[in-house]
């Protein structure tokens, strides 16, 4: 027999058992509520120039004051105020992406793997394309047409990634299909749709998740590199990619504004891949690796 | 073997066309391309020679076989600005941009296989936890932002590197190392895992049970058997490395098919955008059939769809 886990608290008590798992648990929950909250307590501005501050280091080197904790850019705007404003636009670009590529792939990988035959062919050769075509590649000419949005990147992210959470849905379907309980379950005459729902979903969900997570770091990377190359979304929203482009322009005046953006992306991709990790182990502890 | 070839060489084909397809329809994504392609003061004569090049009074599948006939003879359209032939730009970056991503590959894979086999002998150990550890920061760093922070340090501070151009060995260090940081990541955690499950075979048992020296067991009968699954993974990571040349090639200005992209999509030079594109796509393709076809010469024991098993 196959020791199904039911998806009550075995899974959730693995997880929290897993200590890098709660540590980037703890890390994520933090930046959710420093890029979402933080800057309605504070009230600042992330526009508001100010000619008269301009180049304010950090509060730790000399020179730096508590009023611009992480010091302030070419304007004078506070970079606090700006990288915890330009996360919110990463993180919902992630969330975003991670719903409609989950979506889509979930649906076209359980009609393939379920249904076979000529639908599955269409489906994976279609993906095949997909797949041979370098993401970032498809992303930055599908952007320089229909020119950067909010939309237009979410879409895009999505569109040339369904294709990773297709093939993994394709597979747990298929191994899912052949189980005596699925077997019964058509012998008794239930309708394709409700075998699906109770019988197959639940398979196919824990591994889509695992995949979900690692998926969305990746997608903040690639949100980060468009809009560091001018194709994100549009000023004056800041975002982590876009300050990191304006604080190339000045590392031999002012070392923070490129070094401090990029400290925030790759803690919160860290977050996300730790959660990744605790996730994967807790679903399936045999391939948990050997980190305690 | 020769029914394998054919069938992996059809496949192949078809994937080309597919992006050809994919390509050609990203400018026809608004309908007419003239009014995107051409900025707003265009005169009269420029209009009527883009309609004509693009054959726009044509139905849209007549001007996709033209599009593909044309491409057939290596003649992939010219740029808007400077009316030359857009294979011709192309051709003359790419030996850049292949210099870069391949340095970036071998250099990753030279420090990556080490330290995962390491991490895999002494698992659980200190210098496993540092490895993975690494690894785990590596993969969670934007590659240009690593780019920007060793200009920095190497360039601006410590003055040992320039910070761009092409031309020195010099100035492939920082690039090739940016762009190979998150793979040397991914790499070494591969390389570890596949360690772990091989070393736990049988004839690794065997081969220790015979009393080889260590060195014999891990270098011959596990690491050969470990790396095949490496060989597809760095393969698949060459479209990456493609699609990643794009930003790093801007941040260190390096001359090659990724800026050339860039400079083009700010230019709103589409023609070049799109042949580039297209041709980066089809590099991918052509090294991921070369590696599929390496693998079976690897590995004797993929069946390559023969019956006779």
């Amino acid at each position: 027999m196959q020791q199904a886990p039911r998806p009550g608290d075995s899974w959730r008590r693995r997880f929290w058992a897993h200590r890098s798992a709660v540590i980037g648990g703890g890390l994520f929950a933090a930046i959710l509520f420093g890029c979402f909250v933080l800057p309605m307590l504070l009230g600042t501005n992330p526009t508001a120039t100010s000619l008269l501050h301009r180049f304010e280091p950090p509060v730790w080197m000399e020179d730096g004051a508590l009023a611009n904790p992480l010091g302030t850019d070419n304007l004078g705007r506070d970079l606090l105020i700006r990288i915890l404003v330009g996360g919110q636009v990463s993180l919902m670009v992630a969330l975003a992406t991670v719903t409609v590529a989950v979506t889509v792939g979930l649906i076209l990988g359980t009609l393939a793997g379920y249904f076979g035959g000529w639908v599955d062919t269409i489906i994976m050769r279609v993906g095949d394309l997909f797949l041979a075509y370098p993401f970032m590649l498809l992303t930055i000419s599908v952007i320089a047409i229909l020119g950067p949005s909010l939309i237009v990147i979410v879409l895009v992210l999505a569109l040339s990634d369904w294709v990773t959470y297709a093939r993994t849905v394709r597979g747990s379907v298929l191994s899912a299909r052949e189980r005596e309980y699925v077997a019964a379950a058509r012998s008794i005459g239930t309708p394709d749709l409700q075998i699906l729902r109770l019988h197959i979903l639940p398979n196919v969900l824990s591994p889509v998740l695992v995949l979900a997570t690692v998926r969305a770091a990746n997608y903040i990377i690639w949100e980060s590199g468009l809009s560091f190359l001018g194709m994100g979304v549009p000023p004056p929203t800041p975002t982590w990619g876009m300050l990191l482009a304006e604080g190339r322009d000045f590392i031999l005046d002012a070392w923070w504004l490129a070094t401090l953006p990029g400290i925030a992306i790759m803690l919160t991709i860290l977050s996300i891949n730790l959660i990744g990790d605790g996730l994967r182990d807790a679903f399936d502890p045999r391939l948990k690796g050997g980190r305690a | 073997m020769s029914r394998y070839l054919l069938r992996r060489l059809l496949h192949a084909v078809l994937i080309v066309a597919g992006i050809s397809v994919i390509s050609f329809f990203f400018l026809h994504l608004t309908g007419d391309p003239v009014g995107l392609i051409l900025p707003q003061d265009a005169t009269r004569e420029q209009i009527e020679t883009l309609r004509r090049d693009l054959l726009l009074d044509e139905p849209i599948h007549v001007q996709y076989l033209h599009f593909v006939a044309s491409a057939l003879q290596g003649d992939m359209g010219r740029s808007i600005y400077t009316r030359e032939p857009v294979l011709g730009l192309i051709l003359e970056r790419l030996p850049a941009t292949l210099e870069l991503a391949l340095t970036a590959l071998v250099l990753s894979l030279i420090i990556a296989i080490p330290m995962g086999v390491i991490a895999a002998l002494r698992r659980g150990g200190w210098l496993d936890t540092i490895s993975m550890t690494l690894a785990l920061f590596g993969l969670s760093m934007p590659h240009f932002w690593l780019g920007i922070m060793l200009i920095m340090l190497f360039s601006v501070q410590l003055n040992w590197l320039p910070t761009s151009g092409r031309g020195t060995w010099e100035q492939l260090i920082m690039p090739s190392v940016a762009l190979g940081a998150s793979l040397v990541a991914l790499f070494a955690r591969l390389t570890r895992s596949a360690m772990l499950e091989v070393l736990g075979q049988d004839y690794v048992r065997t081969a220790r049970a015979k009393g080889l020296t260590e060195t014999v067991v891990v270098g011959k009968h596990a690491l050969r058997n470990a790396l095949i699954p490496l060989v597809t993974v760095a393969a698949m990571e060459f479209g990456f490395l493609l699609g990643g040349a794009v930003i790093i090639e801007t941040v260190f200005a390096w001359p090659g098919v990724g800026r050339l992209i860039v400079q083009s999509i700010l230019d709103r030079d589409y023609p070049v955008v799109q042949a580039a594109v297209m041709m980066l796509a089809i590099v991918f393709v052509v090294v991921n059939l070369v590696v599929d076809l390496l693998y079976t010469w690897l590995d004797p024991n993929i069946s390559l769809g023969r019956t006779d098993q």
